[in-house]
């Protein structure tokens, strides 16, 4: 048995430790909100928090996590008020297509504008550029993100 | 590419809908899971559903029934809206479901939703408020004109105002009428307007359900390979260490392909890594890419099928001033959308369900009906979001698969093609050679014009009745034919050639993206010889068709052509009619060196006639673009032995934010034409329009794809003959 601080609650799992993260939290537990995508940190869909960090879960054992670190998904965010600008500024520009790339998107977006209130174009890019989408939805995410930092206020 | 339209009238009383034993959706979401808008729904009954596409509830929840599937594309959103417009609710407050295959459900892609929903979905909503406006009447003694329908109430003359769900009952008696009044354009409250996507809020908050998020009560989750060759098969499988591996619960063959199953993925993943197999590789095993490539060559020269012409371009040739000639190069492609390949299903002795998502319900049910000899009605497909088609999901042969390996065994299995089988056993956009010759007058305009395209029939396999009589795809003729331009005398030909180990499939832009690339390329070069600015080249072949005109002006007007740039900076332009939409486009890039390519900007001018939803056009540009510039500068799919060189996405380059463009600006012109398709128009435009900026900046032509393949070095590969 492993235990997983997720989203704020002890989770206890029977896998193996090399299993990644990623499919405790679809196969296991059941949350589907974190996608997968390459499963070799190529495309970012996998996206979560750890400690506040943005993480690939797909290529993170769960048996390196430890009971103690906080693990954040795109069902966690409720009481985020980043998260909630984030959400916010995504439906204001319609950033979203097919969607499937999007919680990955918005995990990173929400990981970089709580390190940095107001990235500038380039750190938007560094921050953002390990995430793919395929239907081609960047010149709207980095809209949305600048939308975000100027609905906080945050000027350069 | 053809589109099933419905082949019964436009209006059609909802025939196979579930009854008693109908599927709830909301039964298989985890608990806590709320239906938020833009939440697929189904639903089995409600006492007024006048038509295919609309249900009312007497407790007034309004769903409508959508023929095509949701990919990216936002036709959800614009269906919902042509309704509601006619019927009168608020676009935001309706539930939202995925016609069943049998029920509604039709071929989505090709760009041709748009074009083929138009009126259907219009007259659905009328007719449904027609009857409401009827059974208001009746109550109130009006004429039914005097009751006025909006926002989900009815209102009568002296005041009098209901729900439409408390008119529904008695609506449901009476007869579907069979012509209503549309609206006017001048009349529309939301056709034209900005409307948000109504399955944004569930995509944003990760509640949106994709094929792969699939859960089924007691499902299990396969790992699938299938023989690395096609054509081939498996040959002899040793199951005992895959059998060992914790979670792994049973191993699965079927002629082709294996599967290990197990109760997460990542036990199913171990499995299928710790399992023998010996394919037997069979016809294909020594194909190369290079073998592809030489099976075109052998097509430039020799017969081929008359697909158009018209005027004689042998006199045109002889005549000419001067000649031109070029040839061009696309390679294989492979769709690689975010959503691998997925599908959950569970074969019983009576029934089947399938939880997957597909741009051919109808296809998908036939298939398992044939594999698990059930009777269609016993087959339900529940349609879920797709995380990306540009054609993947035309194909269906992974639903195939599934009912293979799923009527096996009692319980529902999920199978899940890792990144590395999607891209390497997906179907690839065909590899083309095109060879043009052009005939000029003194100033260097065409007088004849001949094309030769050699490559697959891609219809012949995927609908065969959709091959011409004399063997030819017309898809070939979407931006060759169908073009903004006319020619004195043309003549296009089709040498067919069917690629060895590889299937070939439809892939975002279909012909119009091979297409324009080749045409669209050799008129910028077909300028440059002639000294003539290639926006001025392009206007002088328009300028007695005012639509194509309009965004060629808009165009070079908004992205300042012909203002000086920085060094090492070029534009390039596009125009092109595809769709039913005229889009013309300017790309602007710089090169600091030949293979470091930023692009600055680009500017698009669209005439896509009627605009439903506006925002939504300048979106699936921009995406359409991002999608084609991916492809034309990185992408190719070789094969060594028989097998897909590229696997993942360090091997197949997916355009990264920091690569895109630094800003697309779309602007729309105003039309009253019916509308167009778009969802493909941008992907098409992408290729010539920077090839054509590449070409600007270095001073040579770009015929190869992709453009930073080493093909397109300035020695060496430069064929034309100036004549
Ligand atoms: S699935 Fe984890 S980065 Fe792609
Ligand atoms: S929205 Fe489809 S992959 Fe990003």
């Amino acid at each position: 048995m492993l235990t997983l601080q997720i989203n704020g609650k002890s989770v206890e799992v029977d896998v193996d430790p090399d299993t990644p993260l990623l499919w405790v939290l679809r196969d296991v537990l059941g949350m589907t909100g974190t996608k997968y995508g390459c499963g070799i940190a190529e495309c970012g869909v996998c996206t979560v928090h750890v400690d506040g960090r943005p993480v690939r879960s797909c290529s993170l054992p769960v048996g390196l996590i430890g009971p103690h670190k906080a693990i954040t998904t795109i069902e966690g965010l409720q009481a985020d008020p980043v998260a909630a600008a984030v959400r916010k500024a995504w439906l204001d520009i319609d950033v979203v297509q097919c969607g499937y790339c999007q919680p990955g998107q918005i995990m990173a977006a929400i990981a970089l504008l709580k390190k940095i209130p107001n990235p500038t174009d380039e750190q938007i890019e560094a921050g953002m550029s390990g995430n793919l989408c395929r239907c081609g939805t960047y010149m709207r995410i980095r809209a949305a993100i600048r939308n975000v930092a100027a609905a906080q206020g945050v000027t350069p | 590419m053809t589109s099933k339209h419905p082949s019964s009238p436009a209006i059609r009383r909802r025939q196979v809908l579930g009854g008693a034993g109908a599927f709830v959706l909301a039964a298989i979401l985890p608990a806590g899971r709320s239906r938020g808008a833009g939440m697929l729904v189904e639903d089995a009954t409600a006492p007024f559903a006048p038509n295919a596409y609309i249900r009312i509830g007497s407790d007034n929840v309004i769903t409508m029934i959508l023929p095509n599937i949701e990919m990216g594309q936002g036709i959800y959103t614009s269906s919902v809206m042509l309704m509601a417009e006619e019927l009168g609710v608020d676009p935001q407050s309706v539930r939202i479901e995925a016609a069943p295959p049998g029920g509604g459900a039709e071929i989505t892609g090709g760009s041709t939703s748009s074009m083929t929903e138009w009126m259907p979905l219009r007259q659905a909503g009328a007719a449904a408020r027609a009857m409401l406006q009827q059974a208001a009447a009746a109550r109130w003694s009006c004429a039914p004109d005097a009751c006025v329908a909006q926002d989900g109430y009815m209102t009568g003359p002296a005041g009098q105002r209901l729900p439409y769900g408390e008119l529904a009952a008695e609506a449901a008696k009476l007869p579907v009428p069979k012509d209503v009044a549309l609206k006017t354009p001048a009349q529309f409250r939301l056709i034209g307007r900005p409307m948000h996507r109504l399955d944004s809020q569930v995509k944003v908050d990760g509640q949106a359900t994709f094929g792969i998020d699939a859960q089924v009560p007691g499902q299990k989750v396969g790992a699938v390979a299938a023989c690395p060759v096609i054509g081939g098969h498996v040959g002899h499988v040793d199951t005992q260490a895959a059998l060992k591996i914790r979670g792994v619960v049973t191993v699965l063959q079927i002629e082709d392909a294996v599967c290990v199953v197990a109760d997460h993925y990542w036990a199913a993943r171990k499995g299928l890594a710790a399992l023998d197999v010996q394919w037997v590789e069979g016809p294909n095993a020594a194909v190369d890419t290079q073998a592809i490539y030489r099976q075109l060559e052998g097509g430039l020269s020799g017969p081929a099928i008359l697909a158009d012409h018209h005027g004689d371009t042998q006199q045109a040739m002889t005549r000419a001033h001067g000649r031109y000639s070029a040839t061009y190069r696309q390679p294989l492609l492979a769709h690689a959308t975010m959503e691998p390949i997925n599908c959950t299903i569970h074969v019983r002795p009576d029934g089947c369900d399938i939880w997957t998502g597909t741009q051919v319900a109808e296809r998908a049910r036939d298939t398992t009906a044939e594999v698990t000899g059930l009777p269609k009605d016993r087959i339900k497909l529940h349609s879920q979001y797709i995380g990306g088609g540009f054609g993947r999901r035309l194909e269906h042969e992974y639903v195939t698969q599934a009912a293979r390996f799923g009527r096996q065994v009692s319980y529902p299995l999920k199978i899940i093609w890792s990144r590395e089988e999607d891209i390497t056993r997906d179907r690839f956009r065909p590899a083309y050679l095109d060879h043009l010759e052009a005939g000029l007058d003194e100033r260097g305009y065409i007088t004849g014009l001949t094309h030769r395209i050699v490559g697959p029939a891609v219809v012949a396999r995927w609908e065969p009745s959709g091959l011409g009589a004399n063997g030819y795809d017309d898809d070939l003729s979407v931006g060759t034919v169908i073009t903004p331009y006319t020619y004195p005398a043309y003549r296009l030909e089709f040498a067919r050639r069917e690629p060895p180990g590889v299937i070939t499939a439809w892939w975002r832009g279909v012909g119009g993206t091979r297409g324009l690339f080749v045409v669209e390329g050799f008129i910028d070069e077909l300028a440059q010889r002639a000294g003539i600015d290639p926006v001025a080249y392009r206007r002088e072949m328009v300028r007695n068709n005012p639509r194509a005109l309009a965004v060629l002006e808009r165009v070079a007007r908004e992205s300042g052509w012909g203002a000086p740039l920085p060094p090492n900076c070029g534009r390039g332009v596009a125009l092109q009619f595809a769709f039913g939409s005229y889009l013309a486009t300017v790309v602007e890039v710089e090169m600091p060196a030949p293979h470091d390519i930023r692009i600055r900007r680009v500017t698009c001018a669209v005439d896509c006639g009627q605009v439903i939803n506006p925002d939504q056009i300048a979106a699936q540009i921009e995406g359409g673009l991002i999608f084609g510039f991916s492809a034309a500068l990185y992408n190719e799919i070789t094969l060594e032995k028989g097998r897909v060189q590229q696997d993942n996405f360090h091997t197949w380059r997916v355009m990264r934010m920091n690569e895109a463009p630094k800003r697309i600006d779309v602007h729309l012109i105003e039309s009253g034409e019916s509308p167009g398709g778009i969802g493909e128009t941008g992907t098409a435009a992408a290729a010539p329009a920077l090839a054509n900026a590449m070409a600007a900046v270095q001073k040579r032509r770009y015929r190869y794809l992709p453009l930073l393949s080493p093909l397109n070095q300035p020695s060496g590969h430069e064929k034309e003959q100036q004549g």
